[in-house]
């Protein structure tokens, strides 16, 4: 097959895209336009073994600079597209260049949102890895460290933070941390954690404005207390990027919308990875996902799909976090449980939890117990008939 | 720099000159050998850099910690006594010449 395949996007759904299309045997051009300027490289490292210094940027790399040039992948690195024209089959970027496709893969993913704040100017967020050398210099001037949002990304910052032996505190908004995903028993194991490391967690409470004197932060919080700080980091969730799409007049709903094999209503356009909003037969519903595996799989589908092999997204969802000693895989979309129970050692901060709905495995999270997140894996996969507290 | 020969599945072989402190799933995945996946990126999270090592090199290996021998547990392919996820090996001078085959499953 021939034609000029454009991905809009060079994360990993943009990168697998790419990818996949050669290893199907696609036969014709690709080019990869990207807002980022730096080689595609991994994000989930950024928050964890990059800032940590235990990987370079060289090890972030999905692969060498020659392969782009032995794949006939063209980068177009630092270029923002600013406009999809679906009718003439074309993109629109800052620079007024216009870059004809015959079939378009947008792979945009998602945007941090912003602290909605007074005075969240010199906030910064985490990203990209320009965000992260950003963010690994100033952390290394800095002595206190404020956290805005108990999710991953924040916990995982935190963490980096209170390694390095700062002053570190997070606030979250929800009554427990990472509450979004994880039931109550893990929301305790890790404020435990971050507590025994020096974490002040801040909870039930919101930023409401941050004053800056002199070269430090002064945070007025929703509970009338203040947090000082030298450096302010946020994680308080992301947009996904559909501006482009909306703009173009593909359906949007939180996210861009797709059928089952990554297209949007426009059947030559697809969207995959943390811009896309699909079904998903683990989930029992349409939803979007942020996660590598997800992005990485809808991209194998979309490039599949646009070969002339269509197989319908069904892969189990899994995603995972590192924060000092705890390891959490987490397997299926606990969303909508009606029943879990737990095995192994909550003492020792080793377990798996099961969620179940309707009598049927929906998901398990297992922390530092990586087994069972395998087999959790391979049970999911297998079908979710699995009656409640089946084999483990 | 030590070079290092993977063995595909299909039996291709590529020998590759890594750097020092690389990982033998790095030097796989971003040189385009075909058999390792690598979902979780090289975090020890995800099984999917199965490797087979030369018998010979096996006393020169990083020790296995709990953590990848739990993960061994669950490869897909069969695990062997040479068994080893290559994530967790970092490439050294030591082992120069070193021989990894890649199981034909992830
Ligand atoms: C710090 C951090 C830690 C994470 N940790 C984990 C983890 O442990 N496990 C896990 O599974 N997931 C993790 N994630 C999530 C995971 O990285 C994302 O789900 C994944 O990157 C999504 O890939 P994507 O390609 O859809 O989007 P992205 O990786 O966000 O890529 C989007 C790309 O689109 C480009 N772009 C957007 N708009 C335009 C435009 N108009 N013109 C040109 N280019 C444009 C951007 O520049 C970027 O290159 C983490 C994310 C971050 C930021
Ligand atoms: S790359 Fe995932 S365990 Fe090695």
């Amino acid at each position: 097959m021939t034609g000029q395949v454009v991905i809009v996007g060079s994360g990993h759904a943009g990168f697998q895209a790419a990818a996949s299309l050669r290893e199907e045997g696609f036969a014709g051009g690709i080019t990869l336009v990207s807002a980022d300027d730096g080689l595609p490289s991994q994000k989930p490292p950024l928050s964890k073994g990059f800032l940590q210094g235990k990987q370079t940027e060289e090890s972030l790399l999905f692969r060498v600079p020659a392969w782009y040039e032995t794949n006939a992948v063209t980068l177009r690195l630092g270029v923002r597209v600013v406009q999809i024209d679906p009718l003439g089959s074309q993109l629109k970027t800052e620079t007024g260049d216009a870059i004809p496709y015959t079939h378009l893969i947008l792979a945009t993913g998602a945007a941090n949102r912003p602290l909605p704040c007074p005075g969240a100017d010199d906030v910064l967020y985490l990203r990209n890895l320009a965000d992260a050398r950003r963010i690994g210099a100033r952390l290394e001037q800095a002595r206190r460290v404020a956290i805005v949002g108990g999710g991953f990304i924040g916990l995982e910052l935190a963490a980096v933070a209170a390694e390095n032996r700062k002053t570190v505190t997070v606030v979250e908004a929800g009554s427990r941390l990472m509450e979004r995903v994880l039931p109550p028993v893990l929301s305790g194991v890790f404020r435990r954690v971050h507590e025994q490391q020096g974490v002040q967690i801040r909870l039930n409470t919101v930023a409401q404005c941050i004053e800056k004197q002199n070269e430090s932060y002064s945070i007025q919080l929703s509970d009338g207390q203040t947090v000082a700080a030298d450096l302010v980091l946020a994680g308080i969730g992301v947009i996904p990027e559909t501006n482009l799409a909306q703009a173009a007049g593909l359906v949007c709903d939180n996210g861009i919308v797709v059928n089952e094999y990554g297209q949007t209503s426009v059947s030559n356009i697809y969207a995959v990875g943390d811009c896309a909003n699909q079904y998903n037969p683990f989930a029992r519903r349409r939803l979007r996902l942020e996660s590598v595996q997800n992005a990485v799989d809808q991209a194998k589908t979309a490039a599949k799909h646009l070969m002339g092999e269509a197989h319908p997204y069904r892969v189990v969802p899994w995603f995972w976090t590192h924060q000092y000693h705890l390891k959490l895989q987490m397997a299926g979309i606990s969303a909508g449980y009606d029943q879990f129970s737990v095995a192994g050692n909550p003492e020792t901060d080793t377990f798996s939890v099961y969620y179940y709905a309707d009598g049927q495995l929906i998901a398990v999270d297992s922390l530092n117990r990586p087994g069972d997140h395998l087999k959790a894996r391979k049970l999911l996969e297998a079908g979710s008939c699995l009656p409640a507290h089946s084999e483990r | 720099m030590p070079t290092i020969t993977y063995v595909e599945p299909g039996g291709a072989q590529h020998t590759l000159t890594l750097p020092l402190g690389a990982t033998l799933m790095e030097g796989a995945v971003q040189n385009d050998v075909k058999g390792i996946l690598a979902e979780c990126g090289g975090s020890c999270m995800c099984a999917t850099c199965h490797v087979y090592i030369d018998e010979e090199f096996l006393d020169l290996l990083p020790d296995i910690e709990e953590e990848e021998a739990e993960m061994l547990e669950g490869t897909t392919a069969e695990r062997r006594p040479n068994s080893r996820l290559g994530c967790q090996v970092r490439v050294s001078n030591k082992l120069d010449g070193l021989i990894v085959r890649i199981p034909d499953r992830q």
